[in-house]
């Protein structure tokens, strides 16, 4: 009857501890809440709002052929690196190390989370540049205002009520296929907010069509289906880099140190050494894209890059907050309740030769 | 070894149920078993099983109200779980990393019983059982894994019913009938959820009928030797074993929850997240880790032998390193129990242990990969004048081979290719086979016959005599070297 005491005393113990754990993991509230807008009529949406009266920023101004980060070296050595641990995988695409921003990842990590002003200014590179031609059809509109998303306001718990969202929905690119009730017709109807966030093109094979046979991936879990994740796709956006010499790009190719292929095939040199990644058809998306950030943040390639990375690991996974929330709660209880579980055990069998 | 029943009904309903359906003194006689008191830390791993059992049937439940069986709806379905349904990620997380947390404790389990004989006579009907849910789990996990409908779901369950398919008479049929057409598409995945959600009950009764077996002869125990007294040797299950596996439950929770919490997608595979796309081959096909060593030994057989084409023998080499588990009992001709008293035997088990983790990382690597290389040269393939495919002398320099590359003419067609050299990964995966089957059908017969046992302790309550709680392994022989016991 003691060691029944002893383990209901510790059930409530733990209870009580895992409370306190779960109030201090809280999510903190989201920092740029209280800039949004009351009201539907005084909205200014953050990715719409490219101010009309001031003069575009000239295009030259964006156009380096080389990207800031330092792509890998030409070289052979890390390209034959076999993964020999079985079932996880290297954190490497092609071969090599895989770029990392300056300050790492901040929504890796066991308390990682992500910034509400960069996931914003991701979701603006993609819906003005990557949108062009990639859908992220597993999203809808109001997602990007649940807890956690970019747009998200405390003030408006359902999403759905929310009038960035709404307006982000109505003015997409990419509108929505729809039977108009009056004729009968396929019509293309503004979004709503309930609707998924489609790409340009009507069906796969309209898509390849439009891009010399390649199909643009959907990008809704890009950051799961990709080794690396939010730093494959950072990388691939920096790794645009001159093809070595004696590399032959094929016409409608563009050579990526970072994208998975071989490149042995349309090298001339020892095969030994060939440059490492591969061909893709996606010409560099950042290399003319005009992304005025809202907040002020200089959009260099590289920061666009960073940006809708951390934006498409978001969308990715957008409960990997409150998911590792809980977790923070859940070890601390299991440990305690082990503990007490332990010290039942030892008190019980403590007479007992075993 | 379970005594009279010691269960007393005390209240006027209590008696009248006993004499109609006595369910009270049923469940008071399990909580009451005796259970030898020297059980160490690798007997929790039963109640830990039968935690993940239930684990994944409750998350399983849930998650079918979600599932949309059709190949159009499956993919973004399990998605939306993870997005829109409350708690939904927490759900599919638990029971996607809950069939890993499954096979983990089911292989420890199985080594346990291996390491301490608990196959043995009388316990040959409990192991067959285990070795029966243990297949049934496999059945269900590689069905689980195609309901996502991602790259390795759909090209995985077409490797899987290929194999089926290449069984000499009845394959063709059973793959058809699998399939549910010539391909792989709705009717498969319509009958793969079907049977996913109807096999882990049939596992729940086996798993009834597994724990029936063991209340017969009772509990192994880490010294071999058989209850002799019940008073002396024993425990009664609960609170003694119930504390002591809540303890172990919860330790095997906590990694459990650093997987569904921090690492959710570790023992995955990123190709999983893209859409089944029948005409997209991935690189490297291969399946959920837990059935790697078996991946391994299927690709490991590359040499017909006979009559029989190395495919068809490559499938019967993985259908057979699990079957030959069903007669254990009778290849290992030891009379003693536990390898605690069999010194030779240990290191073979050690070695098995290592042999089928490695089968394990060689089945997640390419065959044709190397280990390790000890040089890489450049070779040139050309056709010669008679139209016959040539391969040149290997070259270390670039330079050497570009110049036989132009010494030939044009016709020739040459091209530089990487030759490496070095252990592949396929030689390893022959060798770690061959001893996987080495140590069932050859050194378990073989070491019962040549193999000196150490002296044992005559009883339970003797082996554990003098230590307390989590001392260190005392002297268990009896003094002045007692010769073995004879009847276990």
């Amino acid at each position: 009857m003691r060691f029944a005491k002893l383990a209901l005393a510790g059930l409530s113990a733990t209870a009580l501890a895992a409370f306190g754990i779960s109030a201090l993991a809280q999510q903190p509230t989201a920092p740029a809440a209280a800039e949004q807008p009351a009201s539907p009529a005084d909205a200014q949406p953050a990715p719409t709002d490219t101010p009309s009266t001031a003069i575009p920023a000239p295009a030259a101004e964006v156009a380096p052929a080389q990207p800031t980060v330092a792509p890998p070296a030409a070289d052979a050595s890390g390209g034959h690196g076999g993964e020999a641990a079985a079932g996880g995988e290297a954190h490497s695409a092609g071969g090599h190390e895989l770029l990392e921003p300056a300050g790492g990842w901040p929504h890796d990590g066991y308390f990682g989370t992500f910034d509400q002003n960069q996931l914003q200014r991701g979701f603006k590179v993609y819906s003005e540049s990557c949108s062009v031609c990639h859908g992220m059809k597993l999203l809808s509109f109001r997602n990007l205002g649940e807890q956690g998303g970019p747009f998200y306001d405390p003030r408006y718990p359902n999403p759905n009520d929310n009038p960035v969202v709404k307006q982000i929905a109505a003015t997409f690119t990419n509108q929505i296929p729809t039977i108009d009730p009056d004729s009968g017709d396929m019509v293309m109807m503004p979004a709503k907010t309930s609707d998924r966030i489609l790409g340009p093109f009507a069906n796969d094979i309209a898509a390849r069509a439009g891009n010399g046979g390649a199909l643009p991936p959907d990008l809704s879990v890009i950051t799961k289906a990709r080794h690396g994740g939010a730093a494959y796709v950072y990388s691939l956006l920096n790794g645009y880099v001159t093809p070595p010499e004696g590399l032959t790009v094929a016409p409608g190719q563009h050579y990526n140190a970072y994208f998975p292929g071989d490149t042995s095939a349309s090298w001339a040199g020892d095969p030994r050494h060939k440059p490492p990644g591969g061909f893709l058809a996606m010409a560099w998306p950042l290399e003319f894209a005009e992304v005025t950030f809202d907040d002020g943040t200089a959009s260099t390639q590289e920061q666009m890059a960073h940006d809708v990375a951390v934006f498409l690991a978001w969308a990715g996974d957008p409960k990997a907050v409150a998911r590792k929330q809980m977790g923070a709660a859940v070890i601390p209880y299991l440990l305690i309740l082990a503990l007490l579980v332990f010290l039942s055990y030892k008190r019980l069998w403590r007479n007992v030769e075993h | 070894m379970s005594g009279p029943s010691i269960y007393e009904p005390k209240t006027g309903f209590e008696k009248w149920l006993d004499t109609r359906l006595p369910i009270i003194r049923f469940g008071a006689d399990l909580m009451d078993f005796p259970t030898p008191k020297n059980l160490n830390y690798w007997w929790t791993f039963g109640g830990i099983l039968a935690v993940c059992l239930v684990v994944q049937i409750v998350t399983g439940i849930v998650l079918a109200m979600h599932y949309v069986a059709t190949t159009q709806g499956a993919f973004a379905s399990v998605e939306r779980i993870m997005r829109d349904v409350d708690f939904g990620w927490l759900i599919r997380n638990i029971h996607a990393n809950g069939a890993s947390m499954f096979f983990l404790a089911v292989y420890i389990h199985m080594f346990r019983g291996l390491y301490y004989g608990s196959y043995k006579a009388p316990r040959e009907v409990i192991w067959i059982l285990g070795v029966v849910i243990y297949l049934l789990m496999m059945a269900t996990a590689f069905m689980g894994y195609v309901l996502p409908w991602g790259q390795m779901s759909f090209h995985g369950s077409a490797v899987i019913t290929n194999l089926i398919g290449a069984i000499p008479l009845v394959g063709d049929t059973v793959k058809t009938y699998l399939m549910g057409g010539p391909a792989i598409g709705d009717p498969t995945l319509n009958r793969f959820f079907s049977l996913h959600y109807l096999l882990p009950f049939v596992i729940a009764g086996i798993v009834v009928l597994h724990i029936w077996a063991l209340h017969v002869p009772g509990n192994n125990n880490p010294t071999g030797v058989s209850v002799k007294d019940v008073k002396k040797d024993t425990l009664p299950f609960h609170p003694y074993y119930t504390v002591k596996d809540g303890f172990a439950i919860l330790l095997f929770l906590l990694v459990f929850a650093y997987f569904v919490f921090f690492a959710p997608n570790a023992l995955g595979h990123a190709d999983n997240s893209i859409e089944a796309n029948p005409l997209v081959t991935p690189a490297h096909i291969v399946p959920e880790w837990y059935l790697l060593p078996f991946y391994a030994i299927l690709r490991a057989i590359t040499f017909d032998v006979g009559p029989i084409e190395a495919k068809l023998l490559g499938v019967f080499a993985m259908f057979g390193s699990i079957l030959i588990l069903f007669v254990v009992p009778w290849l290992d001709t030891s009379k003693v129990r536990s390898m605690r008293y069999r010194p030779m035997a240990q290191q073979f088990f050690v070695l098995f242990v290592l042999a089928a983790v490695g089968l394990g990382f060689c089945g997640a690597n390419d065959p044709d990969k190397l280990v390790f290389k000890w040089s890489d040269g450049l070779i040139v393939n050309y056709v010669d004048t008679n139209g016959a495919a040539k391969v040149s002398p290997k070259y270390a320099e670039y330079a050497d081979a570009t110049a036989f590359q132009a010494s030939l003419p044009a016709s020739a067609g040459a091209s530089i290719a990487i030759q490496e050299d070095g252990f592949k990964w396929l030689w390893l995966s022959q060798i770690l086979g061959a001893y996987y089957f080495l140590y069932f059908i050859v050194i378990l017969p073989v070491l019962g016959i040549v193999e000196k046992p150490k002296v044992r302790p005559p009883s339970i309550a003797d082996s554990v005599r003098g230590k307390k709680h989590g001392g260190s392994p005392a002297s268990a022989s009896p003094v002045g070297g007692a010769a073995p016991v004879a009847a276990e």
